[in-house]
């Protein structure tokens, strides 16, 4: 029963990656906006993410509510060793989010919502980069409690948690620009979003190439069993086989089916960190078995989990169907 | 500064921050809900326009709430490690469900901002519907957790360590009920008459104009229902309290000794070293009489417990005069309001007296939810989990806390301001090319 809750736990991850993920992209894209489009380029990303980025922000959450009621050593390991990029990054968290409301709703002066959307943008670059080292620091095996004399600073602070960190901002940079084409509905924007998915998508490919490398040093357990594990092989066939996809279907225009295998590489991409990290939750002191909470907490929790996600799915569909269907215009006209 | 010291420091800061974006999002939905209904039921686009204008202020708070909400829910595991590491598991249903109230509500808010005209208006009222009703329950579920911390309860404790945990026993908690019957009246009662106030002022002014008129009438029938309701609540609270945390109580009362018929205290000061209050106004036999429904019951005293066990007894005293002091002026408010409705049929806020009234009062059930949530948590040291696990053992060993309690504390303040102003600009100043009704 842990395992199944973990893997829950890795699902909505997942999501919250392509979700959320994508909306930290639209932040970056934000600050590249150029060209002789850059403000429609602006105006595209806001109107993508305004009616969705609260929901998707929820994923979050829902990973971290579950992590300490079902594993609670194993929140209460990451929150001490890596309370400072976990606060550094929260405060990303807070600037990303007022700043945009903030702009999105206070469009009468230029230079004040100019000095929003910067704080935006930064902020929605700085945010995963912080993530994705604090999860680079859970797989490294570096954290130890600090009755083992654990440090506050040497699990985070190394090259290896960094180099997810940017892989990190480069799948979510990625993943935006895939989406975008497809919300673009002028032809001009939805190239300038092609394009910039293209060279995002290499970027992946180095960053993961850089986080690879770095791995077997910085993180030789994961190493090992990205190259020796059962799932090892299959998922990193399939995870080429969408990449390659992914980049054809934007060389030959096919933004839908892109977005399609985008977002299936991404997902690939985490589940096999997940697969190469299980056992363990908080390398190397706390397994999904260890860290796990007795089944009188897992089953009504899987209970809870499965009638919210009788609400939740419903609920999702709809305001994707609304804000995202087929025929949707995105441009919403103005603030509501 | 001491880590314990700036780890309190850091969660009030972010508790204190929170909690008025907490109660306006659980409230300001109804609001707009109820104009959105009376646009549908009458075609009067005054209610419309208010409608759009209360979406939009619970936007711009709702994001707040938000981001403020995240913090802290990882602060639960960045200052407090051990006490999640230990109740994490019995305290984590709530949370859960909290989790999936707010994607309710961040789903519905969605579909409401930016639906109109995209979705039918039926499906648009309900989605709103689907709003107020999702922050009532996510509020609800919070403030079950805070209970259990107050009232632990489903799980056995063996050498220390609890098992045979039991997710809803915790839930079902003795506090569960009056705490979060308590706080859903406090948001809508605070929310109602911070509204109504600022739209009063503007009445007092510009006696006429129908956007204020309609504004201060439906957040003040919000608000005067709760406020005449939230003193019920609060017996309600207080018995309980009396029951189960009987320390807590006695610092309410700054009352020492132990003692059969004691009475209340109105106001003083406790002062902690010689163990009286000075300068209260008695009311002879009232605590027994509130607390335990008898002139004559007997009301323990702090002197009755060790001094370890004793939370800083001044502040909670004086916060929880503050809480009453507001409620009981809201109350009286919100009667003169619901006499007003039911002898002047047609236009309830109108004479300049009673504009001012509701004006003055607009801050007070705010400040009586800052003052409340004082007393709970302070009232509840040193003790994170009531009778199992001190404050102390449950913070971080991570040395250095007061950098982070200074960051947060400008970031807010930062953002305190910046919201205030948008929120001025963009919902309460009055809509340009005003209209009279």
């Amino acid at each position: 029963m842990p395992e199944l809750v973990a893997g829950l736990m890795a699902g909505a991850l997942i999501l919250y990656a392509l979700l959320g993920g994508a909306d930290y992209g639209g932040g970056v894209w934000d600050l590249l906006a150029t060209g002789p489009r850059a403000r429609e380029q602006r105006r595209l990303i806001a109107d993508a993410i305004a009616p969705v980025w609260e929901a998707n922000h929820v994923w979050l959450i829902l990973v971290l509510v579950v992590l300490f009621t079902a594993f609670p050593p194993a929140f209460a390991a990451i929150g001490t060793a890596l309370h400072i990029p976990l606060t550094l990054m929260l405060i990303g968290v807070v600037l990303r989010g007022t700043a945009f409301t903030f702009r999105h709703y206070d469009d009468q002066h230029d230079q004040v919502q100019r000095r929003w959307g910067l704080v935006f943008s930064i902020a929605s670059i700085i945010t995963p980069i912080l993530l994705g080292v604090a999860v680079g620091a859970v797989v490294s095996g570096n954290i130890r409690s600090p009755e083992a004399g654990g440090s506050f600073v040497l699990p985070w602070l190394a090259p290896f948690p960094f180099a997810v960190g940017l892989l990190a901002l480069a799948l979510f940079a990625f993943l935006a620009a895939v989406f975008l084409t497809v919300e673009a509905h002028e032809r001009e924007l939805a190239n300038d979003f092609r394009l910039r998915a293209i060279w995002a998508g290499v970027a992946v490919f180095l960053t993961a190439g850089l986080a690879l490398l770095l791995a077997r040093r910085g993180a030789p357990m994961i190493w090992e069993h990205l190259l020796t594990g059962r799932w090892a092989v299959p998922l990193q066939v399939a995870t080429a086989l969408a990449a390659i996809g992914a980049f054809a279907a934007l060389w030959i225009r096919r933004f839908r089916l892109a977005r399609v295998l985008a977002a299936a590489q991404v997902s690939l991409i985490l589940a096999g960190w997940a697969t190469a990290q299980f056992p363990w939750l908080v390398v190397p002191e706390h397994t999904i078995r260890s860290a796990a909470a007795p089944d009188s907490v897992l089953q009504p929790l899987l209970v809870a989990l499965g009638l919210g996600a009788l609400v939740l799915a419903p609920s999702i569909y709809y305001l994707m169907r609304v804000f995202k269907g087929r025929g949707q215009r995105s441009t919403v006209n103005g603030r509501p | 500064m001491p880590d314990l010291l700036a780890a309190r420091s850091q969660m009030a800061v972010s508790l204190i921050f929170h909690i008025v974006f907490a109660a306006i999002g659980i409230a300001m939905p109804l609001l707009m809900v109820i104009a959105e209904w009376r646009w549908q039921r009458t075609g009067d686009e005054g209610y419309l326009t208010l409608a759009k204008r209360w979406g939009r202020g619970t936007a711009i708070l709702f994001a707040v709430g938000a981001v403020s909400g995240t913090v802290l829910s990882f602060e639960l595991g960045l200052l407090w490690p051990r006490f999640m590491g230990y109740a994490g598991a019995i305290i984590g249903m709530p949370f859960s469900l909290e989790g999936f109230a707010f994607f309710t509500e961040a789903v519905f808010l969605g579909v409401y901002l930016y639906g109109w005209g995209k979705v039918s208006p039926r499906a648009h009222l309900l989605s709103g519907v689907a709003v107020a009703v999702s922050g009532m329950l996510s509020g609800i579920f919070v403030v079950i957790a805070n209970a259990w911390m107050n009232t632990p309860a489903g799980f056995t404790l063996v050498n220390g360590v609890p098992t045979d945990i039991r997710p809803f026993a915790a839930m079902a908690n003795p506090h569960a009920f009056p705490q979060t019957l308590h706080m859903t009246l406090a948001a809508y009662a605070a929310t109602g008459f911070a509204v109504a106030g600022i739209h009063a002022l503007f009445l007092r002014r510009d006696p006429n104009n129908g956007f204020h008129r309609k504004a201060c009438g439906i957040a003040l029938a919000v608000g005067a229902v709760t406020a005449v309701l939230q003193p019920l609540s609060g017996d309600i609270m207080a018995k309980a309290v009396a029951r189960n945390q009987p320390v807590k109580l006695a610092a309410f009362e700054g009352h020492f000794e132990t003692r059969r018929g004691a009475p209340l205290h109105i106001g003083g000061w406790p002062d902690e070293g010689a163990g009286v209050t000075r300068w209260a106004l008695e009311v002879p036999r009232g605590l027994s009489l509130l607390a335990f429904n008898d002139p004559d019951a007997e009301v323990r005293g702090l002197n009755d417990f060790p001094r370890e066990n004793w939370p800083p007894v001044a502040i909670v005293h004086l916060a929880f005069q503050l809480m009453v002091a507001c409620g009981t002026v809201m109350a009286l408010v919100g009667l003169w309001s619901v006499w007003r409705r039911w002898r002047y049929r047609s236009g309830w806020p109108s004479s300049r007296r009673f504009l001012l009234a509701v004006a003055v009062a607009a801050p007070l059930g705010f400040i009586a939810i800052e003052a409340g949530w004082i007393v709970t948590e302070v009232g509840r040291q040193p003790w994170i989990i009531y009778g199992i696990m001190r404050t102390r053992e449950a913070v971080t060993p991570m040395p250095g806390l007061i950098v982070p309690f200074l960051t947060f504390t400008v970031l807010y303040l930062l953002l305190g301001g910046m919201t205030a102003w948008l929120i001025w600009r963009q919902v309460i100043a009055s809509p340009s090319g005003t209209y009279h009704a």
